[in-house]
């Protein structure tokens, strides 16, 4: 009863704000990221350069986000003016035609755009969301520790070379432990790590005929590394550790390494909120079989529901927050440390950015490194690198997270996390009706 | 007045209100049936009982089932007997009473988000939680609560929340008791026990069976806690029927499934409910 009071609430919510929309005003509902925050904050610098446009802002936290945009979208609630999305729900919606193909000014310089960026935001080599901030994954690790243990991290290097690393690191007594990785179950958080280990071991979701492909011997080695690394040279309790939570221990000098994204170093690097921020060093992500999908590769992306009625006005204000001259704003404003990255090759090009950001070089390098239509060692008939581009993907992330979660806090065994994932996928590729 | 006036006066409301039951209820049951995700549009009608089907079949059906009624079981126990401990402690005039009241009463009005937060990195943290930090100070292993004990913190942060809402109601309660009949046990020389036992809990029997139907009512949907701490997890061992109606339903934009795991939920409810009713509704009437 509960939930579809909740449910009914939120379609009484949407029709309610659908019919209050003003002509001139724009309601945007994004991320509670520090980015996004920024954005809303220069709220004044967008309606003083484009009168008659005012901005509204819905600010969710993610999951909180998703939920309510894809309601909005599948009911043509048109609640929303402006949405922020991510690459895995750009491609989709593009190709159920929810969103409105962007076409940009000359101005807007759209060859700029990161190529991996633009090409997990479209479909069918039609743009539907402007990269807002983009990212990667790659290793960050303790440098002083590494040296004091006499070892070198390389960029790529194998996981047996990770492995040892984190057995050399571990010093639980003085409350160090070798290697911190997310064990949340979801498909955003243990998910997006486990498969681009997967992916380096050769591994992938789904084979040619969409039949999941969780059984495979090379699963089987990717997860039994990873509960083995994460139960010898982990931190206890890793099972509820996803970004945040890792990034609390990090900046309290408790990780030797930490394998994640990288907008992580920005905040790493920060001696304001890091005690170890001058002792970090950044590498290209861990790999074995293949390179391919060893990092994954993320947007936060601005789009515009087909329902809505002020596309034009919607556009205008896109094409300024995902604009050169908005980094170039926000830079003014409070350094160039601190710009949305990971978008525009621009941004690298700048000599201020190389001077403020020292992890730019390695940041630059896995996003480009990321190819979303090419992320499998053997062809996959799916488009991204830690998730695959199609509606049943939530879903199934969730519960073999799950399974993944159980196999780490030693509940099950890793073979039978495996089945039991399999079927799970199985289950759901089946009511799907892919097969 | 007539009888008939008085009907027709009442009418609306009562109209009003069958249909706010109705209409949802009604909506909840049509989309159980019919082909209904959200992220494929094309795809609609009769759907041959396989939502119920599906969400019947999926491993984790039972495990949820038995998971829910443990969670509602545990913390309607340890809120209900601590509660009235906490009540009856607090019921005899000291310095500062008033202060502890509040203090008291407080966890019920922090969001479960936050409460589910605050204990999962606060206390419940095996590096820098209290408990580690206590369990380090005395030697011992701290125990990885949300990995190795996943339904136990849950029952035991929802139990924090509530347990106040039931010393609310108790508290209240009891400052209405007949003080003339507590003094003349006290005179007969009946000792604390007797004086619980014989006066203090048949006048509580109707607040705890207002307690406990509230709070099932409330514990049966639990979501916000484990979707904050486990999710779920490991595996499903902390999955109760309303997040896998979440994760199997919600995640996948599957509104018919979904609405069948509702309808599931509402089938159980009653079955619940009417235990319940059969336990403690005596005392309602008596008294």
């Amino acid at each position: 009863m509960t939930m579809l009071g909740r449910a009914l609430t939120g379609i009484a919510a949407g029709a309610l704000s659908a019919s209050l929309a003003i002509a001139g005003e724009l309601t945007i509902a994004t991320v509670n990221n520090g980015h996004m925050i920024e954005m809303q904050k220069l709220t004044p610098d967008f309606e003083a350069a484009n009168p008659g446009i005012t901005l509204k802002w819905v600010v969710l936290e993610e999951g909180t986000l998703r939920s309510r945009v894809t309601t909005d979208i599948a009911t043509k609630g048109g609640q929303f003016d402006v949405m922020t999305i991510g690459m895995y729900e750009a491609p989709i919606w593009g190709r159920l035609n929810w969103l409105v193909p962007l076409e940009f000014s000359a101005a807007y310089d759209v060859d700029d755009l990161l190529p991996a960026m633009r090409g997990g935001l479209s479909y069918d080599g039609q743009l539907y969301a402007a990269p807002f901030y983009g990212e990667s994954s790659m290793i960050m690790y303790r440098e002083d520790l590494v040296q004091a243990a006499g070892m070198t991290i390389e960029d790529n290097p194998t996981w047996s070379h990770v492995r040892d690393v984190a057995a050399k690191l571990h010093d639980p007594d003085n409350g160090v432990y070798g290697i911190c990785l997310r064990g949340k179950p979801g498909w955003g958080d243990n998910m997006a790590l486990i498969t681009t280990m997967a992916n380096s071991f050769g591994a992938q979701w789904f084979n040619m005929d969409w039949t999941p492909a969780l059984d495979s011997p090379e699963w089987q080695a990717a997860v039994s590394l990873y509960v083995d690394l994460l139960t010898s040279y982990g931190p206890p309790g890793s099972e509820g550790n996803s970004f945040n939570e890792i990034l609390a221990l990090i900046n309290e000098g408790k990780c030797g390494m930490w394998i994640d994204a990288t907008i992580a170093a920005s905040f790493v690097t920060d001696p304001g909120q890091s005690k170890v921020a001058d002792k970090m060093a950044f590498a290209q992500a861990p790999v074995m079989a293949t390179n391919k999908g060893a990092n994954w590769l993320w947007a936060w992306a601005l789009a515009i529901p087909a329902g809505t009625k002020q596309a034009e006005d919607a556009k205008t204000f896109i094409e300024w927050a995902t604009s050169k001259s908005y980094i170039e704003l926000v830079a003014g404003k409070n350094g160039w440390g601190n710009v949305p990255t990971g978008t525009r090759q621009s941004t690298y090009d700048n000599p201020e950015f190389q001077q403020a950001a020292t992890f730019e070089e390695a940041e630059l390098k896995a996003i480009l490194s990321a190819n979303p239509e090419d992320s499998t060692l053997n062809p996959s008939p799916y488009v991204g690198v830690q998730f695959a581009a199609i509606p049943e993907f939530q879903a199934i992330g969730i519960a073999v997270g799950q399974q993944m979660t159980a196999a780490l806090a030693g509940d099950i065994s890793v073979e039978q996390a495996l089945a039991n994932a399999q079927a799970a996928a199985d289950r759901e590729m089946r009511k799907a009706g892919y097969y | 007045m007539n009888a008939t006036l008085i009907r027709l006066l009442q009418a609306p409301s009562i109209l009003v209100l069958l249909l706010w039951m109705v209409v949802p209820l009604g909506m909840t049951i049509y989309f159980s049936t019919i082909r209904y995700n959200l992220l494929y549009p094309d795809r609609s009608g009769w759907n041959n009982w396989s939502n119920y089907e599906f969400f019947y079949t999926d491993p984790a059906f039972w495990p949820a089932i038995f998971n829910t009624l443990t969670l509602v079981g545990s913390v309607l126990a340890i809120s209900v007997v601590l509660g009235l401990a906490i009540a009856v402690l607090i019921d005899r005039p000291f310095r500062g009473r008033g202060i502890v009241r509040v203090l008291i009463i407080s966890p019920f009005f922090i969001m479960p988000t936050v409460n589910a937060l605050l204990w999962k990195n606060m206390m419940m943290n095996p590096i820098y939680g209290l408990f580690a930090v206590a369990a380090q100070a005395v030697g011992a292993e701290p125990i990885s609560w949300m990995s190795d004990l996943p339904l136990l913190s849950i029952i035991i942060i929802v139990s924090w929340q509530w347990t106040p809402f039931a010393v609310l109601i108790f508290m209240t309660s009891l400052m209405s008791m007949d003080r003339e009949q507590k003094e003349a046990a006290l005179l007969d020389g009946a000792g604390f026990w007797a004086r619980f036992w014989n006066l203090t809990l048949p006048h509580l029997a109707r607040p705890i069976a207002i307690v406990v139907m509230i709070q099932m009512i409330f514990h049966l949907s639990i979501f916000a806690e484990i979707y904050i701490t486990t999710v779920g997890g490991p595996g499903t061992e902390s999955t109760n029927l309303a997040f896998l109606i979440f994760a199997q339903a919600i995640q996948g934009s599957d509104i018919g499934v979904a609405s069948a795991g509702g309808v599931i939920a509402i089938i159980l409810a009653n079955i619940v409910a009417l235990f319940l009713v059969r336990m403690i509704g005596k005392s309602l009437t008596v008294s």
